[in-house]
This record gives structure tokens, sequence and C-alpha cells, in this order.
């Protein structure tokens, strides 16, 4: 019988860690794309458009993601769409960040008072030139604070994952050293969301 | 030789669903319920005067916001008996949704607290009133209703998150979603009924606290 040493369950926990980083990294670069994309019909000029989107993030702010994971993992292959814990993962995390990025982003634009569009538009801007050089800029200032702080809530809920069978880092048990290295992965991602925060404040002033 | 979908073979499981139900809208109040009266002590706790106290109140803050409810459940119902502390499944999962409500809650009131103007408090001393009296009766009315509808979102939260205490076979909403679709192999059906449920219960939990803050803070709130 061998048994596992100390180091053996670390190093194993600290592999396991690269999946949860990697699954984070997918779903917000992935979210942060249709996010993107919804933000701007969110904000366009198609009634219904807008609010098919504000439905959207709706479903997927008022459900639990468990049940949106197991409806993707368990309920698809049903219909004869088979996926894998991996995609399933992925897919749900990318469609859930995608939701929130978009209600974060609507709000920092909706923030950024009428005349800055009213201005640009004096100057001969049209819509895409307006959004690219005058709203976006001073918008994503403010969107940054709340969206490093998403991106806590996103590490977090990749733990989730491993219940569908995706052996990230809460499968691999050792329950307290697992929590260490979440915290070892979020607490600095809030330090940096409240210093940014603070940086935005003393700046407006 | 499409799947044909059959939300029929769900209606006997009727019972099953509202014990589901109630199980999952028991914890969620218990929690809230617990979770703001402590919230409201440690978000006290943590303006305290002794460095200790509040150096303690944020780490407790801390630890739990930046770890996995998940986690902190599982350590709770797998890791305690190993130090001699062996919880049932129900209570595991209360305890875990109490002390993360309450980690999220100490940082919402205390925002609040630190939103009521500091005129307030020294106003009502000046009235001769008991500390306690003008934290209870002056500063805490007004702090709560600044934060009330970022506690309603919170409380909607650790609703939608307590769909994870299934996974310690605690039977809520989404434990009886895994016994009926393990039962009638309609495991689409199932999840969609049950993930439109959780949305209807949001909706309603919200507009219902929404409610009660109107009457709660009328008046008061900005």
């Amino acid at each position: 019988m061998t048994d596992f040493t100390l180091w053996d369950i670390a190093r194993n926990l600290l592999l396991a860690g690269r999946w949860t980083l990697l699954l984070s990294a997918i779903a917000f670069a992935g979210g942060g794309f249709f996010g993107l994309v919804l933000l701007l019909i969110r904000i366009g000029t198609g009634k219904w458009l807008r609010r098919a989107v504000s439905l959207y993030v709706e479903l997927f702010q008022s459900t639990p993601l468990l049940m949106q994971l197991f409806m993707v993992y368990f309920g698809l292959p049903r219909l004869g769409i088979d996926v894998s814990a991996w995609l399933a993962a992925a897919v749900c995390l990318t469609l859930y960040s995608s939701a929130f990025l978009t209600d974060i982003w609507r709000g920092a634009v909706e923030a950024i008072p009428r005349g800055q569009w009213d201005g640009s538009a004096s100057l001969g801007l049209h819509y895409l030139a307006q959004l690219r050089l005058v709203i976006l800029p001073q918008a994503t200032r403010m969107a940054i604070p709340p969206t490093v702080g998403f991106l806590v809530q996103l590490v977090k809920s990749t733990a989730l994952a491993s219940i569908v069978g995706f052996h990230e880092l809460t499968r691999t048990a050792q329950i307290l050293t697992v929590a260490l290295i979440y915290f070892a992965i979020c607490y600095p991602l809030t330090e940096l969301s409240r210093r940014l925060e603070r940086q935005l404040m003393t700046s407006a002033r | 030789m499409g799947y044909q979908l059959d939300f029929g073979a769900l209606v006997q499981y009727l019972g099953l669903f509202f014990e589901g139900t109630a199980v999952t809208l028991g914890l969620t109040a218990l929690a809230s319920l617990i979770g703001t009266g402590l919230g409201i002590a440690g978000a006290a706790a943590s303006r305290s005067r002794h460095i200790w106290v509040r150096r303690s109140m944020a780490f407790y803050v801390e630890l739990i916001r930046n770890t996995p409810f998940i986690v902190q459940m599982f350590f709770i119902f797998f890791g305690l008996p190993s130090v001699g502390l062996r919880l049932s499944a129900l209570q595991a999962a209360a305890l875990a949704m109490i002390i993360n409500l309450t980690a999220y809650e100490i940082e919402i009131i205390r925002a609040g607290l630190e939103a009521v103007p500091p005129g307030q408090n020294e106003a009502a001393r000046s009235m001769g009133l008991h500390s306690l009296a003008v934290f209870g009766l002056i500063v805490l009315p007004q702090a709560l209703a600044n934060v009330y509808p970022a506690l309603v979102g919170q409380i909607t939260i650790t609703m939608l998150e307590s769909a994870v205490v299934s996974q310690i076979a605690v039977v809520d909403l989404t434990h009886v979603a895994d016994l009926i679709q393990s039962r009638n192999f309609r495991s689409f059906e199932t999840y969609l009924v049950i993930t439109l449920a959780y949305l209807v219960l949001a909706v309603l939990l919200r507009r219902l606290l929404a409610l009660a803050g109107r009457g709660l803070f009328a008046g008061r709130a900005p």
C-alpha cells in the first residue's frame, strides 16, 4: 500500500486548479464576447430585440446555475444532442456570464449622461462612432471594477461543474485545501476590484 | 423518430414537487431571518472601536465571499465530522446557508451604515438617547432603508444558490428534480419545469420583499 503524502495531495489539487482557471478563462472570454454583442442590442433601437435581451438576462439571473447545467448536461442528450461534461460546463458558464456581463455593462452605459450622446451627435458622429469614441471609453472605466467583481463570482461558479463529473478543483476532495486555493484565486481579484473602484471614485471627484 | 416531449409524465409527482418547494423556501426563510440578524450585529461589530473585532469581521467576510458556497457546505458536511461535529444534511445545509448569507449581509449593511450622515448620530445623542437606542432607532433603520434593494438581491441569490444543497441529499426542489427524472427518464422536461419553477419563485420572492420593504421603510427609502 502506498500512502498519499501531503505533497501528492497538494500537487494534485494545484494541477486540478488549472482546470478551474481554464474554465473561468473560457467562460469569461466567451461571456465577454457574447455580452458585448448583447449589450449592443440592448442599448440599440429595436424595441423587441431589447426586450428579448432583457428576458435572456432575467432568465439566467433568476434561475440556479446548477439547473442550467443539468438542463444542458442531462436534458439535451434526451433531445438527441450529446454533450460532454467539459462542453456542458463551458457552454453554461459562457451563457451565464454573458447575461451578467451584459447587465453590468448596460448599467455603466446608462450611467453616461444623456448630454454625451447629444454632444457627440451634434459633432456629426454616427451611432457606432459615438459608441466607439465617446460612450464606451467612459463606460469602460466605470464598468471595470464590477466586471472584476463578477469574475470572482464566475471563478466560484466553476465549482458547480464538479457535480456533472468535470474534475476540477472541488472534485479532488481535501476540502480545506480546496477552499484555500479558491481563496488564493479570488481574494486578489476582489482586492483588485476594490482598488479600481477607489481609483475611480477619486478620479471622478 | 424525433423525441416526443411529454410533460404529462410529471403530473403524478406534484406532491413531491411541493415538498421540495417547501424545503427550498423554508431554508431560504431561515437563512434570511438569522442571516439578517447576524448581519446587523456583524456590521455593527465591523465598525467597532477595537481593531481586533474589526479585523476578525473582515477576515470572516473575505473568507466566505472568496470561496464557493458548495465548498463551504462540503466542508461543514464532510469535513466537520472528522473533528467530531456530525450534522444531518438538513442542518449542514441550513448552517452553510446562514454562514454564507451572513457574510454578504455584513458587507451590505456595513455600507448602509456608512452612508448614514454622522449628523444623525450626533443629533440623536444630543437628544439624550442611549447609544444603543441611537443605533437601533435612528441609524439602523436608515441604513437598512439605504441598502434594502441589495439585501433583497442577496436573499434571492441565496435562494437560487440553495439548489446546491441537493448535492448532500437534502430533498429540496433540485433534489426532487433528480428523483423525478430518475423515475420517469424525462430529464429534459423535468429540469425545464423545475428551472421555470425557480424562475417563478425568484420573481415572486423579489416582488414580495419589495412590497414588504415599501411597508417597512415607508417614506424613508431614498
